[in-house]
């Protein structure tokens, strides 16, 4: 600020002011009086030196540059006078704008910012999803060597295995890609080199590894010489033969692999088989590649369904197309889900920003209205309205960029701990959001354009501005009965903080719902760890009698009430489930079409449902008699017994088709419960014993009340006594369960945050209108005290309104709150507003917000002494 | 205080321009000059001249200069430019035909049909 004082010319205009109040003075002294007494009276008689001074400084600027120094030095002057409302204006705007620009920064970085590989314009993904099939192999063969579309395609699978550099074996993630996929996606080696579309000649014919920077860097020491050593995957051999480029961290926003290896040695490390069964969808997570120029992406869908079809046609039993949609590649399943919850955060976030743009509005108002005197004062003097305007928006303007700067830096730093958060500790997992020039120029536009809506608030005020009659009367106006353009705001204001408690509660809700809600299993008391005996080299024909150990050694640990164990992975555990057709007993024609119903397969051992705590409803469980050569049995739930059977009576004892035309018995039915994830419907699920359908990937579970981790020790202790280079982790069930209800927690997580900044910012608001009419009205309230008003009728006459304002704002607030349910429902599960304790609790909250915020006006109502009001002025 | 009018927008400046045009004067001098020409029938709060003074200076229609006073002291003077003159010229014409119309109008009987 003080650059822009004492200027030649601003000390020549005190002088000159100076010289005034001499000349003054000299006359009042000839008129006798003495020395002082004149030079006091010259000064009161000059007015507000000051005010003066700075109207001279206005009247001087001549540039627009110049003025709007003027402008800025003033605004500064004024808001320096008044830090309560410039600390409360800069607070709210920075809440409001931070709130957008976390929003913004988020939106920015996983829906705008498209993967780091070249010419990414032009890379499509197709959707991974029920109703497209791309996801077995030959279907991805078929797929590539038969469009007109791409210019190539390449796929790519996660895997997991066991990978050992010659240190302890642990478990790390990876991609299996198709040969071409780096070729596809334009990329070079960062060391040695990358493989190739030449490098495959049929089943595991490609034992290299590609390491990711991150990995190669943490792992090796970024040491060069690691090209060309061999490691186990699985205890497969594997040459390491690159590294890929540090930029480049594989093609899901989420999750960045250790290391890349060709799909045609998947089997090696993954399912056995998976590569030749057509019906899989196990095999390719997803196909992309680069469109062929001027081939438009309708013409590419169009192309792709026209595959798609004639494979269904071809494939009758195991191809089942549905209409396939591209998209950019990087966000995959998530992409639809993530845009509708982005998107209704930044409407919230939108919200926010505009509740504080009527608060500050309102606020404005009220400021202005007290220095309407002035105005009319400027006006009277010559100064225009529009130059009077103008002092007004750069006050605004300035709060509003402080305000901005100060909203932004905050969203830049919780942007980059959120950057380096890691959700699931020891997984890949990783928000990748980091800000960009983009979200400094929203936040700038955000400031700028929230400067103006709230700054023209107070103009009509202006505008009206009768030079004379406020000049005469003063500011002590009362207060209109009519609405005003304030109570106006403040309504709107309280109807969106409103909406957004709403929105909140609902979420909030919702979770606590979710959380105990009957997932058909109990997981509580139960530990569960991911074994794959391939990556300890067991063969599969090893396999079961392994297991059957694990089993037995697990019931040996102390404590110990139950142990199963499941293939593949458990319910609810990191979204996974496979569904597959099931059939009634009497098709023969098992073509997709004729499937009776899909429901989730899992293959578990005896004992399994006991430790699960999933209740058996009627029938039996299994037992180890239920082997390899007995009869074909199957365990289902209520759901599929309703609707293959009619009735769990009927389903016990009857017969149903698998995919492969195998028969199977019901012997028993379990209860409904939850599969892929919590938000998901009621679905049919089967289950059959693992000796009747070996696989070396599955979780062992066991049930004990004892301490997690002491029971983890000893778990650990008895794997290792039957294979010590098993890698074992136990975990508990509901620390997996993390996974699937991480969506619905940061759902709430995030519409708590936006409920919690909408009460405050009601607060302000409510808080600043009752203070103002609170102070407006001292006299008048002093003088009805002293006429012998009691104290309910103090409150009643000068809080009445601001309750009333906050009752009718609530009403709409929650009304729209409940009308914005299908807005809700796709950022929180089980939104549904239309429930009475919601709705009891956005009122009480309300109404405990409205205590708050009229507190302390009402305590200065209240303590209001006639005595000293009347004797002022 | 109650007998004097207040000013309208926009008198100020050509009250100023009058007062310099009878000859070069400080300040306070163009004050004392409105109050004699005006048989201080105008309120002016002493303030409120200093910035009309820079803002017909920065339009070029006065200009100032150090000088000393009548009683020595030392103070600004200020005196009409060529442009200025002009503008004195057309506003005070503006005046008077407005002033004319006005008196006319407000002079006016009933027609009697």
């Amino acid at each position: 600020m003080n650059i822009f004082h004492r200027s030649p010319r601003t000390k020549e205009m005190e002088e000159e002011l100076l010289s005034h109040l001499q000349l003054r003075a000299d006359d009042l002294v000839r008129s006798g009086l003495d020395r002082a007494q004149a030079e006091r009276q010259a000064r009161i008689e000059f007015g507000g030196r000051e005010r003066w001074k700075e109207e001279c400084r206005q009247a001087m600027a001549s540039s627009f540059l110049e003025s709007l120094v003027q402008d800025i030095r003033f605004a500064l002057r004024v808001l320096r006078k008044s830090p309560g409302f410039t600390f409360a204006a800069v607070f709210t705007l920075t809440l409001a704008i931070g709130a957008n620009a976390v929003v913004f920064g988020i939106l920015d970085s996983l829906l705008l910012r498209p993967l780091n590989v070249p010419q990414w314009e032009s890379l499509w993904g197709t959707m991974y999803g029920q109703n497209t099939v791309w996801q077995s192999y030959p279907n991805y063969i078929d797929l590539r060597d038969r469009n007109h579309s791409f210019a190539d395609l390449a796929a790519f699978n996660m895997v997991f295995v066991g990978l050992d550099t010659g240190k302890d074996p642990s478990v790390f993630n990876g991609y299996a890609t198709s040969g071409n996929y780096f070729d596809v996606l334009r990329i070079q080696p960062y060391l040695g080199k990358f493989f190739h579309a030449s490098d495959e000649h049929g089943r595991n014919s490609a034992p290299y590894v590609v390491l990711s920077y991150a990995y190669w860097h943490s792992r090796f020491h970024e040491d060069p010489s690691v090209i060309g050593r061999v490691v186990g995957l699985n205890k497969h051999p594997f040459t390491i033969i690159g590294v890929a480029p540090p930029a480049f961290q594989g093609t899901l926003m989420f999750i960045s692999p250790d290391f890349y290896m060709p799909i045609v040695n998947e089997g090696q490390v993954n399912t056995e088989g998976l590569l030749s069964a057509r019906g899989s969808d196990h095999a390719v997570f997803e196909v992309m590649g680069h469109l062929k120029p001027g081939v438009t992406p309708a013409q590419a869908v169009a192309d792709v369904n026209a595959v798609g079809a004639n494979l269904e046609k071809s494939y009758p039993r195991d191809v089942a197309h549905g209409t396939t949609s591209l998209s950019h590649e990087g966000l995959t399943s998530f992409g639809p889900d993530l845009k509708g919850f982005l998107a209704g955060l930044m409407l919230l976030a939108g919200l926010i920003l505009l509740a504080a743009c009527a608060n500050l509005g309102s606020l404005f108002a009220a400021h202005a209205a007290d220095r309407s005197r002035e105005v009319a004062l400027r006006l009277a003097l010559g100064s225009s309205r529009r130059r009077i305007l103008r002092q007004l928006l750069t006050e605004s303007v300035l709060i509003s960029l402080v305000g901005g700067a100060a909203g932004l830096w905050a969203s830049i730093v919780l942007l980059s701990r959120l950057n380096t958060w890691r959700p699931f500790p020891g997984t890949a997992v990783r928000i990748p959001v980091s800000p960009d020039a983009r979200l400094y120029v929203a936040g700038l536009l955000l400031a700028l354009v929230s400067g103006f809506l709230f700054g023209i608030v107070p103009v009509r005020q202006v505008l009206r501005a009768n030079p004379y009659e406020v000049v005469k009367a003063g500011s002590s106006r009362r207060l209109g009965r009519r609405m005003t353009l304030r109570d106006v705001l403040l309504v709107i204001q309280i109807a969106i903080c409103a909406v957004l408690v709403t929105a909140s509660l609902v979420a909030v809700r919702g979770l606590v719902r979710s959380l105990h809600g009957n997932y058909g299993i109990d997981p509580r008391n139960t530990m569960l760890a991911n074994i794959n005996l391939a990556m300890a080299g067991y063969s599969i024909d090893k396999v079961p009698g392994m297991q059957k150990n694990m089993i037995d050694a697990m019931k040996t640990i102390p404590g110990v009430e139950y142990a199963g164990l499941v293939n593949g992975y458990p319910p609810l555990v990191y979204t996974a489930g496979t569904r597959e057709n099931v059939f009634k007993a009497e098709t023969n024609d098992l073509r997709n079409s004729n499937a009776a119903a899909n429901p989730y397969r899992y293959e578990i051992s005896p004992g399994y449902l006991a430790a699960a705590g999933t209740s058996l409803l009627a029938g039996r469980a299994f037992d180890w008699r239920d082997g390899k050569d007995a009869p074909p049995v199957a365990v289902v739930n209520k759901d599929f017994a309703g609707k293959m059977f009619g009735s769990i009576d009927h389903a016990v004892g009857s017969y149903y088709k698998l995919l492969d035309g195998k028969r199977v018995q019901v012997v028993g039915v379990v209860e409904d419960g939850k599969y892929q994830n919590i938000t998901q419907d009621q679905q049919p699920a089967m289950f059959l014993p693992i000796m009747q359908s070996p696989a070396s990937a599955s979780f062992l579970i066991v049930r004990s009340p004892r301490d997690p981790p002491q029971l983890a020790a000893a778990m650990r202790t008895k794997l290792h006594q039957l294979d010590s280079g098993l890698p074992v982790d136990p975990k508990t069930w509901d620390e997996l369960l993390f996974v699937v209800l991480f969506p619905s927690r940061i759902a709430t997580m995030s519409l708590g945050v936006m409920g919690i900044i909408g009460a405050m910012l009601s607060v302000t608001g409510i808080f600043g209108m009752a203070a103002y009419s609170v102070s407006k009205r001292l006299r008048e309230l002093g003088i009805r005290v002293a006429l012998g008003a009691q104290r309910t009728q103090v409150l009643q006459a000068v809080l009445g309104r601001t309750v009333k304002l906050l009752g009718v704002g609530s009403g709409i607030g929650l009304l729209l709150g409940v009308l914005a349910t299908r807005l809700l429902a796709y950022i929180v599960y089980q939104a549904t507003p239309r429930d009475p304790l919601v709705l009891a609790g956005v009122v009480l909250a309300m109404a405990f917000l409205g205590l708050v915020a009229t507190w302390i006006p009402a305590q200065r109502a209240l303590s209001v002494d006639p005595m000293m009001l009347l004797r002022e002025e | 205080v109650t007998d004097q009018a207040q000013l309208l927008p926009g008198t100020l400046d050509l009250l100023v321009l009058k007062a310099v045009s009878l000859g070069p004067l400080h300040g306070y001098g163009v004050l004392l000059r409105i109050g004699q020409i005006t048989n201080s029938a105008l309120l002016i709060e002493q303030g409120a001249l200093y910035p009309a003074l820079f803002r017909l200076v920065r339009q070029g229609l006065l200009k100032a200069s150090w000088g000393v006073s009548e009683n020595n002291r030392r103070a600004k003077f200020y005196e009409l430019t060529a442009a200025g003159r002009k503008r004195f010229r057309e506003e005070t014409e503006g005046w008077n035909r407005l002033a004319t119309a006005m008196t006319a109008a407000l002079a006016a009987q009933a027609e009697e049909t």
